[in-house]
């Protein structure tokens, strides 16, 4: 854990403190079996904007509070662990693409209603089942957009969006020539394919040629510290478990071929958690961004495949079952880990970052 | 706005910045500029010249080389924050640290922690100034990872004891001056027998044999007591305390073979950048190789996070006072990544990465070589990974013993 400040650590005891009272994994039952498209509770979501959440990146003259992203990362980490469904990440994202590349007229409009939860956002980039910022075929004309975005994340509570065109980034409300088409994925979150037939469109002109790849940057580390917090609880429970069963008259806790593998993943986990918190921490200095970000994902991705993995084998028969919580982690983990770059998709980035 | 205590604590930090610059600038000599220490590592014996002699005794005469040691034991007396500017200063001209090796790294600290006010006077201030190099008397042929079942014994003599035994794997033990052990004085508890005694390597009855490793260098010995007397003053503690306090030099250890520089040194070059020189590269500038390109950029990736980790480690524990609890992380995950590194440098290389003598091999390459085969020593001593495993198991798990 790296070492916070006093407002840090407040902030993180609360979201801790709010996860685990008013947000345990049974909320996210709920939100299952209720079975809306938006697939979260707005009241949670309106909760969360009220203790100032959403606002955490955004400037104080813009109804933020400024904190940066290593803050919002400690509460989206929280969150994390609860699995708790809100489209905190997707609108913090966008937020940060508007104030990256907005004017100040398009701050000054979107910004404080996104930090009060009024307006939920959320980027569309991607036009098939990878990420692939180099194949973007969405054009604009005349102020009007046009094109087809895959997989959006939180596309059905948004009501605006941070497309990618050709020629940059655009905001588009949702209305005339925006439809939406329901894809379930594996972990009964909100995802939907985008038709944009002429959608109305604005773009975000400031912030130059690298703003598509810097709004991918925080992307990548807002939702590896999301997968820090699943990493994080997945090792935990399974944890308390092997301390708890009982087989050939023995705690599991006491094999040693358990707790070397629980070591390994320890190890494995300490390492996520070193490389996430450097990566929103380069998010906020502004120092090697690309770098660490790739980084932060990267390990993000190889170490809650493993742990997502090992949760299930080392719980056994039960770690199958819908009863138990863990299955839910596995099915949630695949989904971000596909997102904004896959495990083969950021290693090759690295390299070419290197150079080689 | 910064408050009066942040500014005036700035003031000094900027007054005592331009003090280590003046420091450098009339004594550090440039030809010396991006040389190594040579006592940092178990390598070699103390081959001065005089232009060393001279930067050790500067560096050593101030406590600067271990500055946030007390000053009335010849250390600097100063704060972290001025211990970091010396580090950064000194880094900046391409100035290394004279005063290192084991006394620094793990004797040191142990004995400020545990030893009487005579033991730190006498001991402590020739470690400040580099003088004196100790060396490590812990594991023995039937006590290596079951380190407690150690059976050099010391019998009570009066004022003295008498020692008799043999220790193995003693890091730089045929340059030694003086060695810290732990010893058995009681035979009747495993733990509860060890005592924590200092021995001097010349005193009468103590052989040293160096043994000779698989990458051909002889850097560890076997060590032989045969009735050595060792005054009543060097036993460090009381009687039979000898295993916590070896336990606490051991926990030292631990982050300075993983958390230290000297991983980091290791890895200097990129391997993408070595991988250029040897494999084919595309109009790009990209490896040809993409199975190849993968395995390296996955490496080096989780190589960052290794060295992300030692930095939170040393920023926690800075935080926190005292050693982290994941010294035992890093030792593990540090040793087994450079282990992984060497073998892929092998890859890279091909037959010309494996090369034993020959003016036909680059001295970086023979280098290498040398460094995978000694490096698989670096899982096993410090703590095996296996050790470190049960370690992280049971004391940060809190998973229960096994046995």
């Amino acid at each position: 854990m790296a070492v916070l400040s006093e407002e840090q650590e407040m902030l993180r005891n609360m979201a801790r403190d709010w996860a685990t009272k008013e947000s345990p994994v049974s909320e996210f039952r709920k939100v299952r079996a209720a079975g809306q498209p938006q697939a979260y509770n707005a009241d949670a979501y309106a909760a969360m904007a009220e203790m100032g959440w959403v606002g955490i990146i955004i400037p104080e003259a813009h109804g933020g509070s400024d904190f940066g992203f290593s803050s919002a990362g400690l509460v989206v980490e929280e969150l994390g662990k609860t699995l708790t469904a809100s489209p905190l990440v997707a609108t913090t994202i966008a937020a940060s693409a508007i104030l990256l590349g907005g004017s100040d007229a398009q701050k000054a409009k979107w910004l404080p209603r996104l930090a009060s939860g009024e307006t939920v956002a959320t980027l569309a980039i991607d036009e098939g089942a990878h990420c692939d910022p180099s194949a973007i075929e969405t054009s604009v004309s005349g102020g009007k957009l046009t094109g087809k975005k895959a997989f959006v994340h939180e596309a059905h509570g948004a009501s605006l969006f941070v497309v990618a065109a050709k020629d940059g980034l655009y905001l588009v409300e949702k209305g005339d020539g925006v439809s939406l088409t329901t894809r379930k994925l594996t972990d009964q979150r909100s995802h939907a394919d985008i038709q944009f037939a002429g959608a109305a469109a604005e773009k975000l002109e400031g912030g130059g040629d690298s703003l598509l790849g810097d709004v991918l940057d925080r992307a990548r580390v807002l939702s590896a510290a999301e997968m820090l917090g699943m990493a994080q609880a997945v090792f935990d429970t399974t944890l308390d478990y092997l301390k708890q069963r009982v087989q050939f008259n023995q705690v599991l806790a006491t094999f040693q071929a358990l707790q070397h593998r629980m070591a390994d993943l320890f190890a494995d986990l300490t390492q996520m958690r070193s490389a996430v918190e450097a990566g929103l921490q380069a998010v906020d200095s502004g120092f090697g961004v690309a770098r660490a970000a790739t980084i932060a994902k990267a390990e993000a991705n190889r170490v809650l495949h493993a742990i997502s993995n090992q949760g299930i084998q080392l719980h056994g028969g039960i770690g199958m079952t819908d009863e138990f919580n863990v299955g839910f982690y596995l099915k949630r983990a695949r989904v971000l880990e596909a997102s904004w770059g896959s495990s083969s998709y950021l290693k090759d980035r690295f390299a070419r970052l290197s150079g080689y | 706005m910064p408050t009066q205590v942040e500014s005036d604590v700035q003031t000094s930090e900027d007054a005592f910045r331009t003090e280590v610059r003046q420091f450098l600038a009339t004594n550090f000599p440039d030809e010396l500029k991006g040389t190594g220490n040579m006592m940092a590592g178990l390598d070699g014996p103390t081959d001065e010249n005089p232009v060393q002699k001279k930067w050790r005794e500067a560096v050593g005469g101030r406590g600067w080389g271990t500055p946030t040691w007390p000053k009335e034991y010849g250390g600097g007396g100063l704060t972290k924050g001025q211990a970091r500017i010396i580090e950064h200063e000194f880094a900046k001209v391409g100035a290394y640290n004279p005063i290192g090796g084991m006394g620094v790294m793990m004797f040191g600290p142990t004995l400020l922690e545990y030893g009487d006010e005579r033991q730190k006077l006498e001991h402590i201030p020739p470690i400040c100034r580099g003088e004196i190099r100790w060396c490590q008397g812990y594991s023995e042929p039937n006590a290596g990872s079951d380190l407690a079942n150690l059976q050099t014994f010391a019998v009570d003599k009066g004022d003295h004891y008498l020692i008799n035994g043999q220790k193995t794997w003693t890091s730089g033990g045929q340059w030694a001056d003086k060695c810290f052990a732990i010893v058995r004085t009681d035979r009747s508890d495993k733990h509860k027998g060890i005592s924590f005694m200092l021995i001097d390597m010349d005193a009468p009855g103590v052989e040293v044999r160096p043994i000779t490793m698989i990458s051909g260098t002889s850097p560890f010995c076997e060590t032989f007591f045969t009735d050595v007397k060792v005054p009543k003053e060097n036993l460090v503690g009381k009687e039979g305390q000898g295993w916590t306090i070896g336990k606490r030099l051991l926990q030292h250890e631990r982050t300075n073979i993983s958390g230290g520089g000297r991983l980091a040194g290791m890895m200097g070059q990129s391997l993408g950048d070595i991988a250029k020189k040897y494999c084919e590269t595309g109009g790009d500038g990209a490896l040809v190789n993409k199975v190849l390109r993968d395995k390296i950029a996955d490496l080096e990736i989780r190589w960052n996070s290794f060295l992300l980790t030692a930095r939170r480690a040393v920023e926690e524990s800075k935080a926190q006072g005292g050693v982290s609890e994941i010294s035992s992380v890093l030792k593990k995950v540090g040793t087994k990544l450079a282990q992984d590194r060497s073998e892929l440098l092998i890859e890279i290389r091909g037959f010309q990465g494996l090369g034993w003598e020959g003016d036909e091999f680059g001295d970086d390459e023979l280098e290498d070589v040398r460094g995978w085969l000694f490096g698989k020593a670096a899982t096993i001593y410090g703590g095996s990974t296996e050790v470190q495993n049960n370690i992280i198991a049971k004391r940060v798990l809190g998973m229960l013993d096994h046995q």
